[in-house]
């Protein structure tokens, strides 16, 4: 035991690979061995989300996987929202929504509406709600959370660029 | 917090991970989804010297209708269930349980195999398949049985599977006309357990009276538990409201809550009788649109 298992992880578009010990959460090897501090730990009881990322493109738990289990998967944390420098739609309406307080939760609360839009592109308020139902914000900020995916929802519909600095009456 | 040390097996196939399990005993511990797993490992609540990896075994991903049954691989996501058609049009007791486990993240990780072996009181699953009266798909190195669902629970987290077995799918009577079923959870908010759940399904006779009935009581007991008066209460009924209510009644003297933080004895076991009510109800109305 404490033998460490060496993986190779896709993560925000680069293979990355490392040796970790088996019971290495994978949250702890994506903050403190890649130096992606953008998933967050808020709980130790796989509650509150803060810790979400993308699994191949689905939103998942980071405090509740093994880095093991990474192994040849692809994993995108909120450093890997943006693209080519742009902020996602996502992150863009956050600022201009004020989709944040105190902020802990945000990096899980974009990736979860991320992974919203991208299967549904025009979600119901209710449909956003449970999106984000296993994303706790403790500051209790949930209106503008989800004003700022709703005001996604609309950019990516138009042509899918972010309406950056843009008001309610600048859109298609 | 940090789990304690462990050897990592990730087999490349069914036998490989039967073969690992053979030679471990005791000392492996199946991860699945890992969504009660991980979180007691980083309790210390459980410290197993070996995990055996399931996932990635194609085979246990199985979600389909075949030979009369709907098999669910052991390694389907509750998050494929409650997303699934065939689910919501053919088996609506399945969708609305996959649609209220826990939270969305916690859905698309958790399996429903992991689920119903953890053998946790307050997982909804196992009231599911004892109203669905489903049977597992057990295999060992050197042989495969079939277990019904009311011979699986022993008492909380404790199966009556050996450690060398392992569950690649559960299997349900495939739906025919006539049938409907329905989930009702009660939580204090979304990703709590159940303070109680109730899993109905209901077979119609072409008469109209209730040719076959499940009922599953979730969280008022040490295992998920077959609400059987209840059921003999319903049997051969019409279903009428005055039917409903006296097996809802039978259901909640039948069952055995314990008073915690989600509410007292007398509490949980008058929210078994309104649950039981509210599930025969919807699981009747579907059952007669499917006719």
């Amino acid at each position: 035991m404490a033998t460490t298992t060496s993986i190779a992880v896709t993560v925000n578009g680069t293979e990355r690979s490392a040796q970790v010990e088996p019971r290495m959460l994978l949250v702890h090897f994506l903050r403190d061995e890649l130096g992606l501090t953008g998933p967050h730990i808020g709980c130790d009881t796989s509650h509150c989300g803060a810790c979400t990322i993308l699994l191949n493109g689905v939103p998942i738990k980071s405090c509740t996987m093994f880095a093991v289990q990474a192994d040849g998967q692809s994993i995108t944390t909120v450093e890997g929202l943006t693209r080519n420098g742009d902020l996602h739609p996502v992150q863009d309406a956050f600022k201009e929504d004020h989709g944040l307080q105190c902020g802990y939760c945000t990096p899980g609360m974009m990736l979860a509406g991320a992974a919203l839009l991208a299967s549904n592109s025009d979600p119901s308020e209710t449909e956003i709600r449970m999106a984000i139902s296993g994303n706790l914000c403790r500051c209790t900020g949930y209106q503008n959370i989800v004003k700022a995916i709703q005001r996604a929802s609309r950019a990516m519909a138009g042509n899918g660029a972010p309406e950056r600095g843009k008001t309610e009456g600048g859109e298609a | 917090m940090i789990p304690a040390a462990f050897d990592y097996h990730r087999p490349a196939s069914l036998a490989d991970a039967l073969s690992v399990l053979d030679e471990l005993g005791w000392d492996a511990k199946l991860l699945a989804g890992g969504q009660s797993l991980i979180p007691a490992m980083r309790f210390r609540l459980a410290e197993p010297t070996a995990i055996v990896d399931l996932n990635g075994l194609a085979e246990l991903e199985r979600f389909e209708e075949a030979d009369g049954y709907l098999h669910i691989g052991a390694l389907v996501r509750h998050a494929t269930i409650a997303d699934s058609g065939l689910a919501r049009e053919r088996y609506p007791l399945l969708a609305d349980a996959a649609a209220v486990i826990a939270d969305p993240l916690v859905r698309n990780r958790g399996t429903v195999g992991g689920s119903l072996i953890h053998a946790d009181p307050a997982g909804d699953w196992g009231s599911v398949m004892l109203a669905y009266r489903a049977e597992l798909a057990v295999r060992r190195v050197d042989g495969d049985r079939i277990v019904p669902i009311d011979e699986l629970f022993v008492t909380t987290f404790m199966t009556s599977l050996e450690p060398s077995e392992l569950v690649t799918s559960v299997r349900i009577p495939a739906a025919g006309t006539g049938q409907g079923g329905a989930y009702e959870k009660l939580e204090r908010k979304v990703g709590d357990f159940a303070t109680v759940g109730v899993a109905a399904q209901i077979a119609l006779a072409p008469d109209g009276t209730v040719g076959a009935v499940g009922i599953g009581l979730t969280a008022v007991g040490a295992t998920n538990l077959r609400a059987a008066a209840a059921e003999q209460e319903l049997l051969g009924s019409s279903a009428d409201e005055a039917a409903i209510a006296s097996a809802a009644a039978r259901a909640a003297a039948e069952s055995n809550p314990s008073a915690d933080g989600r509410g007292s004895e007398e509490y949980k076991r008058d929210m078994v009788r309104v649950l039981t009510a509210r599930a025969l109800r919807r699981s009747v109305e579907r059952a007669r649109g499917t006719v």
